[in-house]
């Protein structure tokens, strides 16, 4: 038979088997994988493949340690199994339910959660933006929520290296922040639903940029230069994208990391030492367990702390590395309240990638005698797909009939701004365990979730701000709408045991063989896209993996 | 109230594209399977009759005489137990939610005009839509605690445009650019379009 010449569908059965692993820059062909028996007790087992699994597992298979990453979703070929069509790409997202409550109840799926290798970076946005330097010390540099365990000029370099590994294409001169070398690729051009949000940032003195994103501006590698096809967020089908599926994970196999998809990690096992022992996981129809010296859990801010609490057991009945209640607390979103208006020329915001102009003014501008809030927000332009959009206008308005049909026949003249807005760190903003049951008879997740005085004083902020600037840039018929998009924290990293689950280098308080990497350990939220700050963290924490190994201190 | 759809962008047709390099092979095998509604599955005979009336006076396509179909794609997405990635404490799972939403608005048709809603002509049913929208309920009781506003517009009117739109009359209607790989676009600037976009819409105000 020739290998290959029948690729099966990714969601039905494992693809990364029989020592090779999907190549993700062809449209069928493999690259060779390391496998390891799951009687080998591998160094490290890493659970999630997105921004904190796949960069801490190619770190620390470069340095020579044996990892095993698993992921609950396929292992997709871009070219071949990613179509044009939003309904069809619902499949990069995680669809199980969570059980959402709260005052604020929070959406879950396309908004912030991924299922498949490469996690959530197969269909984010790719906004690439640096924490302000000051929000690593928010507690004592500007007065609220909590410091990070970590200098930001430490941070500032994994930031530039994190830059490099996804190639991001950003404008020379950046005008907010600490002065950066310029980003690997250059600027894209500018597209016309970007060009609003420029022309009503210069008309109200404020200052906007090209977007840094995380799709190539010229070739690179196996990477096409981006064209333009405006369907990032439901998967670039081209490999312009510089997801994880095409920057780390390839590196991370070439090193010698093993990758397990379609591998639902349901429990992590402890010894009668107090240590964990590897992972039982689900794949092939059965469950199976994985030794490992270590275990990193890598599963973003809902499964992260899902799986630490579904690893109860008699030794740690609330879950483990949960000793002081911080598992699970602490959930932050980013406000993603937005005002779109109409234009008088059409924008055909559909095409480029949807966010290429942003302004970062409100991160920065501490003094402004409006400013009503603590925090930052940046907000960019907007370029929903049709299906996307009818579903904000119809959650907004409640239009239906021909209503709807007449205003849906505007969308190549709407333009948008939509904001990046840093809620503040509640401990009752949490993840608890529900019930009910998911398909593998793992309890699901329950989120919590209500903003507070601050939250709502932030977005209300914005809200008037863009409207005004919709208006200064020739926009009329505003309409203001309200959302949520990304996860931080849920196991917040700290200095003190009593209040985060782990240290400054993601090792838990109370088990020291046992990790987490991700978007999860985020103590604040910042009003920034999340996923260059957790590429960075991961890349740090990889850096501090490898050196306690070397010195035989992990 | 509006009474016929402006077409700003009549003649234009994303399957013209069908044979570009706009479409690839996984564009086209997706588009083709949506191109013949599934049989009815999940839904029963009753729900099906409110849930057809609904789906068309929320996407009302009097220009058509063949309009786009859309309860069987709702239908198929409940019987196959397709998720969405979340579910308010309040709302039972989709299908249960799509069941008593649609019982309920039979029940409001019933209190209001002693006849089912799939029986009114359509300012009647848009009456009770909007009724339904603003929490207007005349037989509450009959929504079992499903909460009315949120069932109307998140359960229904979000899947049933998510379906509208995926088809290529929706984003034909629309002037959207539909299936975009391997080609996609190079004139990016205001009032700019490639020659394998749509042309220009016209409206009364430009």
């Amino acid at each position: 038979m020739s290998a290959g010449a029948v690729s099966h569908v990714a969601e039905d059965r494992p693809r990364a088997t029989g020592g090779r692993a999907p190549d993700v820059f062809s449209r069928s062909g493999w690259v060779p994988m390391r496998e390891h028996a799951l009687g080998d007790e591998v160094d490290f087992a890493i659970v999630g493949s997105g921004c904190g699994g796949a960069v801490l597992a190619t770190k620390l298979a470069e340095a020579g340690h044996s990892v095993v990453m698993f992921d609950a979703g396929p292992f997709w070929r871009p070219l071949s199994d990613f179509a044009s069509d939003e309904r069809e790409q619902d499949k990069l997202y995680w669809l199980d339910p969570r059980l959402s409550d709260g005052d604020d109840p929070l959406e879950f799926g396309a908004n912030n959660s991924g299922r498949n290798v490469g996690g959530s970076t197969t269909h984010f946005q790719m906004v690439s933006l640096r924490f302000r330097p000051d929000w690593f010390k928010s507690r004592s540099k500007l007065g609220y929520a909590v410091d990070w365990p970590v200098d930001w000029r430490e941070m500032w370099r994994y930031y530039a290296e994190a830059e490099r590994a996804m190639a991001i294409s950003g404008p020379i001169s950046y005008p907010w922040g600490p002065k950066r070398g310029r980003y690997p690729y250059r600027e894209h051009e500018v597209n016309a639903a970007g060009l609003v949000l420029a022309r009503g940032a210069e008309a109200l003195g404020v200052a906007w940029a090209p977007t840094p994103l995380a799709t190539v501006s010229a070739p690179r590698g196996k990477s096409p230069p981006c064209v333009y096809r405006g369907m990032c967020k439901i998967g670039c089908s081209t490999n312009a994208k510089q997801s994880m599926l095409v920057t780390y994970i390839p590196r991370a196999l070439a090193a010698g990391a093993e990758i397990r998809d379609l591998a639902m990690v349901g429990r992590i096992d402890t010894g009668p030492d107090g240590r964990v022992t590897g992972v039982e996981f689900h794949r092939d129809g059965g469950w199976h367990v994985q030794k490992a010296r270590n275990v990193v859990v890598a599963g973003y801010s809902i499964e992260t702390p899902r799986l630490l609490l579904n690893s109860a057991c008699g030794r740690y009945p609330n879950g483990l590395a949960n000793g002081s209640d911080q598992v699970g607390r602490y959930l932050m979103v980013h406000s993603n309240h937005a005002v779109w208006s109409e234009m008088d020329e059409e924008i055909r915001w559909y095409k480029g990638p949807p966010s290429m102009a942003c302004c970062e003014h409100w991160n920065y501008d501490d003094d402004d005698p409006s400013r009503d809030f603590h925090g930052g927000y940046s907000f960019m332009s907007q370029g929903p797909l049709p299906g996307d959009f009818a579903g904000t206008l119809v959650t907004a308005t409640g239009a239906f009939g021909l209503d709807l049909r007449e205003r849906m026949a505007r969308y190549n003249r709407m333009a948008g701004l939509k904001i990046v807005g840093e809620t503040m760190p509640q401990a009752d903003n949490r993840v608890t365990l529900s019930d009910e049951k998911d398909g593998f008879g793992l309890p699901r997740a329950r989120i919590t979730f209500g903003y507070c005085d601050n939250d709502r004083r932030l977005y209300r902020h914005s809200l008037r701000f863009m409207s005004r600037m919709l208006q200064a840039a020739g926009g009329h018929d505003l309409l203001e709408t309200s959302s949520t998009a990304h996860l931080m924290g849920g196991c917040r990293m700290g200095s003190d045991p009593e209040t985060s689950v782990t240290d400054a280098n993601g090792r838990s308080w109370e088990i020291p063989n046992l990790w987490i990497c991700d978007g999860s350990l985020m103590p604040t939220a910042g009003g920034v896209n999340p996923a260059l700050t957790i590429v960075a963290n991961a890349a740090r924490i990889g850096d501090r993996i490898v050196a306690m190994g070397r010195k035989g201190t992990i | 109230m509006t009474e016929r759809f402006s077409e700003p962008y009549r003649g234009y047709d994303v399957l013209d594209k069908w044979d570009t390099p706009s479409f690839n092979d996984q564009t086209r095998r997706v588009l083709r399977g949506r191109m013949d509604p599934p049989p009815r599955r999940f839904f029963s005979d009753t729900e099906w009759r409110v849930l057809l009336s609904l789906c068309a006076r929320a996407m009302p396509q009097p220009e058509r005489p063949d309009p786009v179909a859309i309860a069987p794609f709702i239908d198929a997405d409940l019987h196959a137990g397709r998720g969405t990635g979340m579910r308010r404490a309040d709302m039972p799972e989709p299908g249960a939610a799509w069941r008593r939403g649609l019982a309920a608005l039979d029940a409001e048709a019933v209190a209001r005009h002693g006849r089912g809603f799939a029986d009114l002509d359509g300012p009647a049913a848009d009456a009770i839509l909007r009724a339904v929208d603003s929490g207007d309920l005349a037989d509450p009781a009959a929504w079992e605690g499903l909460p009315a506003q949120r069932f109307l517009r998140e359960t229904a009117l979000k899947h049933i445009v998510s379906i509208y739109y995926s088809q290529p009359q929706g984003m034909s209607e629309i002037g959207y650019g539909g299936p975009a790989s391997p080609r996609g676009y190079v004139r990016l600037g205001t009032d700019r379009i490639d020659p394998w976009e749509a042309p220009h819409g016209q409206w009364p105000d430009r």
